[in-house]
C-alpha cells in the first residue's frame, strides 16, 4: 500500500552509467508539502536522482512513484513536476512573458488566465513589469527568478530545483534562500532541492538527505543531521567537526586522546572501537589549565567575524579544532572542557579492510586486480575464493602510482585529530581504507603496497 | 637595409602586404567593373549597358531563370540538409565528427572534376542531361555548405533548453517547433547565404551538366566577356553583385549574429 501522505516514492533505484554505478539501490519517500534537500559532494549522484524524478534519465532498475502513479518510464512532458535548472535554461528566443507562459500555452490555458497567472508569478518572484524584457539582458539573479516563475506558474505537484543558487554571488544567494523558503510556505508545493552547500541545506530544509558515492548516508531534520550524524562522512560533510578514533569502555564512558570521558551514549557494548564527533563550538577553552579536563597549546587562531577559529595541540599530538568568542594567543597554554552531552559516539563502519580475492598459489593472492605476495598459507588450494583482511595502518601509499603492486585514487580524506583516514578507490573499483600521517590531496593517484605479513587470509564458505 | 628593418619593426606596417593584395585583387577589379559598366563602347559615360539589359529580354530572362534555379537549389539543400544536420547533432560527438568529415570530403576535390564525374554518372545510368541534372549537380555541390552551419548551431545548443521545454510539457514535436527550430535560425540563414549566393553565378556546372543547352546568368556574363563585350559584361556583373549585396544586407539585419553562430561566414 502506498501512503497518501507521500507524494514521491522511490524504491530500490539503481542507475548505471557505462563505466560506473551512479545510484546504488536508493529508496526514498517525500511527504506532501515538504522541503526536502538532497545534499552531497559533486559526483555523489544527487543531480542524477533529480533528473530521474524529472524524467530526463531513466533508472536502470527500481520504481518511481509520483502522487501515487508509477512514473518510472513516463516521459518528462507528462510528469506533474517542473524543474528549475542550475544554469536557468531560459529560452533566448522568447521574452520574459513568453518564457513564463510557455507551459501554460502548451496546456491551451485561456489567454486571459495565462496573463493573470504570469503576472502573479512575476509578482511572486519580485519581477513585476519585466514582462517584455529580453531574457538575455537580465542579470543572473533576475534570470533565476524568471526561471522559478516559469516553473511555479504551472502549479506542479513537485518543484525540482537543481542547485538553483550555485551561480549567484553570496549576498544574492542569501536573499534568494529567504525568498525560496517564503515561496515554499505560500505555495504549499513539495520542493525537492539539490545542493552541495551544507549551510544552504540546513537553512532551507524540512528534511535533508545526505548522499555520497551513490548511496543515501542519512535522512533527517537539519537538527538531527547536525547533532546526530550517523557516520564519519556525514559528520565531516555537515559543518566543522573533530572526528576521533575512540573506544567505548562501557556504557556512558568513552576513551579517546588517551583519557576517559563521560558521555551519554549507551548500548555499544564494552571495549568497542567507535568514532566520536565533537563540534568545534562544543569544546570549552579556558585560561586556567588546572581546572581543565585536558590541556594543550594554541597552534593557530583565525578571526572569523563572530568567533575565533583555533587549532589546539595536546601533548599527545592530537589536534583539536575549537571555536570560541574569546581570543587566545598562538603559543599560549590553555585548558579544555567537553560536556558529556556534546560527545557524540558513532558506530565505526569498519575496523579493518576486508576484500574478496582468489588464491593464485601458496604465496600469492589475487586482490584489487593484482597479484599480492602473502605469507605461505596451508590447506587453501589455488583458485579458492578467500577473504583478505588487513589493517588501516598496514597499507603503504607511494607517490608514484607505478611503484606499488596496485594503484588507486584518493577519494575522501577524513582528519582524525592525529592521523588521516583515507578512502582509496583502486583501479578495479574497490575501496580500501588507509590510516596515515602523510598529507595527501583529494584525487591524488597513489601506488598501493601491502607487506605480505599484514595479509590475513581465510577461505570463503561456498 | 636598416630602413627596411625599421619599417617592419612597426607592427602596423605588417598589414601592408595584405592591404596591397586586397587593393590589387579585390578593390581594383570592383572599381574596373564599375568604370566599364558605366562606359559606352567609345569610352564616354553612359547608361547604355543597363538600358540594353532592360530592353533586351534575353539577358534579363536568363537572370530571372538563374535566380529561380538558385532558389530551387537552396530549398532542396535546406530540405535535405536540415534533417541531416539535426541527426548529426544528436549523434555521439566522435561519430558525428566522422560523418561531417565524410560530407565535407568531396569539397577537397576540384568542382570541375566532381561535375565531370556527375556527367559520367548520368551517362552511365542513361539519364538525360538537362535541367534535372543541373539541379542535381548544384545540390550535390552545395549541400555541405547548408549542412555545416546548421549542424554547428544545433550541436552548440544547450541541451538543458530542450530539457526545459520537455519539462514544461512540450511533446517532442513541440520541442522542435517552439525551441530547436527557432534557435537554429542563425544556422539556416547562414546556410542559405552560403548556397544561394554562389549558385546565382555558377556557369561551369551549368555548361557541363546541360551540354550548353541551358544558360545561367554566370554563363551569360562569361560569354559576353569572352566575346570582347567588356562593357556589357561588366554591367551584368554589377547587377549580380548588387543583388547579392542586397540579400546579404537583408540577412545581416535580420540576424546580426548569424555569421558568428553559423561559423562558416
Amino acid at each position: 500500500m502506498v501512503e497518501t501522505q507521500n507524494i514521491i516514492e522511490l524504491s530500490n533505484i539503481t542507475k548505471n552509467f557505462p563505466d560506473k554505478v551512479v545510484l546504488d539501490d536508493v529508496s526514498l519517500s517525500v511527504k506532501k508539502g515538504e522541503f526536502l534537500t538532497i545534499l552531497g559532494p559533486s559526483g555523489c549522484g544527487k543531480t542524477t536522482l533529480l533528473r530521474l524524478l524529472a524524467g530526463f534519465n531513466s533508472a536502470s532498475s527500481g520504481e518511481i512513484r509520483i502522487d501515487g502513479k508509477v512514473m518510472t518510464d513516463v516521459p518528462p512532458h507528462l510528469r506533474p513536476v517542473n524543474t528549475v535548472f542550475q544554469r536557468y535554461a531560459l529560452f533566448p528566443n522568447y521574452n520574459v512573458y513568453d518564457n513564463i507562459a510557455f507551459g501554460l500555452k502548451l496546456q491551451k490555458v485561456d489567454k486571459q488566465e495565462i496573463e493573470q497567472r504570469v503576472k502573479r508569478a512575476l509578482k511572486m518572484v519580485g519581477m513585476t513589469d519585466y514582462e517584455h524584457r529580453d531574457v538575455m539582458s537580465l542579470s543572473g539573479g533576475q534570470q533565476q527568478r524568471v526561471a522559478i516563475a516559469r516553473a511555479i506558474v504551472n502549479r506542479p505537484k513537485v518543484l525540482l530545483l537543481d542547485e538553483p543558487l550555485a551561480a549567484l554571488d553570496l549576498k544574492m544567494r542569501k536573499d534568494m534562500q529567504m525568498e525560496l523558503k517564503e515561496m515554499h510556505r505560500t505555495l504549499g508545493i513539495t520542493f525537492v532541492y539539490v545542493t552541495h552547500d551544507q549551510e544552504e541545506a540546513l537553512t532551507l530544509s524540512d528534511t535533508i538527505v545526505v548522499m555520497n558515492e551513490g548511496k543515501i548516508q542519512q535522512i533527517g531534520t537539519p537538527t538531527d543531521i547536525y547533532n546526530e550524524p550517523c557516520n564519519a562522512f556525514v559528520a565531516d560533510f555537515i559543518g566543522e567537526s573533530n572526528i576521533l578514533n575512540a573506544t567505548m569502555v562501557r556504557d556512558r564512558l568513552v576513551r579517546f586522546m588517551n583519557r576517559e570521558f563521560e558521555c551519554i551514549d549507551e548500548g555499544f557494548g564494552e571495549n568497542t572501537p567507535v568514532d566520536v564527533v565533537i563540534r568545534p563550538e562544543d569544546v570549552y577553552i579556558i585560561r586556567n589549565a588546572e581546572a581543565a579536563m585536558f590541556h594543550g597549546v594554541v597552534r593557530s587562531s583565525i578571526f572569523k567575524g563572530v568567533h575565533y577559529e583555533m587549532l589546539v595541540e595536546t601533548p599527545d599530538g592530537y589536534e583539536i579544532q575549537i571555536q570560541d568568542y574569546n581570543s587566545f594567543d598562538v603559543g599560549q597554554e590553555v585548558g579544555m572542557l567537553i560536556k558529556p552531552a556534546d560527545i557524540h559516539v558513532m558506530q565505526k563502519e569498519r575496523t579493518e579492510n576486508h576484500i574478496e580475492g582468489v588464491m593464485v598459489d601458496a604465496t600469492h593472492v589475487d586482490i584489487l586486480g593484482e597479484n599480492f605476495e602473502c605469507l605461505p598459507v596451508e590447506n587453501i588450494s589455488a583458485g579458492t575464493k578467500v577473504d583478505v583482511a588487513f589493517g588501516f595502518t598496514d597499507v603503504e601509499l607511494t607517490d608514484d602510482a607505478d611503484d606499488g603492486t596496485s594503484w588507486g585514487t584518493i577519494r575522501f580524506i577524513l582528519y582524525k585529530g592525529d592521523r588521516y583516514h583515507l578512502t582509496v578507490r583502486t583501479d578495479d573499483g574497490e575501496n580500501i581504507y588507509v590510516d596515515t600521517h602523510d598529507v595527501w590531496e583529494d584525487l591524488d593517484e597513489v601506488g598501493i603496497k601491502i607487506p605480505p605479513k599484514a595479509l590475513r587470509i581465510t577461505p570463503l564458505e561456498k | 637595409m636598416r630602413l627596411l628593418v625599421k619599417f617592419f619593426s612597426r607592427r602596423r606596417n605588417w598589414s601592408l602586404p595584405y592591404a596591397l593584395f586586397l587593393a590589387v585583387f579585390v578593390v581594383m577589379p570592383l572599381v574596373l567593373i564599375m568604370v566599364y559598366a558605366f562606359q559606352s563602347k567609345d569610352g564616354g559615360f553612359s547608361f547604355e549597358n543597363f538600358e540594353r539589359f532592360i530592353n533586351q529580354p534575353e539577358a534579363a530572362n536568363t537572370f530571372i531563370y538563374s535566380i529561380g534555379i538558385a532558389l530551387i537549389t537552396t530549398l532542396i539543400c535546406l530540405a535535405l540538409g536540415y534533417p541531416a544536420a539535426y541527426i548529426l547533432s544528436r549523434m555521439r560527438p566522435s561519430s558525428s565528427r566522422l560523418v561531417v568529415m565524410l560530407f565535407i570530403l568531396p569539397m577537397w576535390i576540384n568542382v570541375l572534376v566532381r561535375t565531370l564525374a556527375t556527367v559520367a554518372l548520368f551517362d552511365f545510368l542513361r539519364l538525360p542531361l538537362g535541367e534535372g541534372a543541373l539541379i542535381f549537380g548544384m545540390v550535390y555541390n552545395f549541400l555541405p555548405f547548408m549542412i555545416y552551419p546548421i549542424y554547428n548551431v544545433l550541436q552548440k545548443m544547450d541541451s538543458s533548453l530542450i530539457e526545459a521545454a520537455e519539462d514544461l510539457g512540450a511533446t517532442p514535436r513541440q520541442v522542435f517547433t517552439r525551441v530547436v527550430f527557432p534557435l537554429s535560425m542563425p544556422g539556416i540563414v547562414s546556410g542559405i547565404m552560403m548556397v544561394f549566393m554562389p549558385t546565382i553565378s555558377t556557369f561551369a556546372i551549368a555548361e557541363l551538366l546541360t551540354m550548353n543547352n541551358i544558360k545561367l546568368f554566370g554563363t551569360t556574363i562569361q560569354e559576353n566577356i569572352n566575346n570582347g563585350m567588356w562593357h556589357y559584361g561588366a554591367a551584368l556583373s554589377l547587377i549580380m553583385l548588387v543583388i547579392i549585396g542586397i540579400t546579404s544586407l537583408f540577412s545581416d539585419s535580420s540576424e546580426t549574429d548569424a555569421a558568428n553562430d553559423g561559423g562558416l561566414l
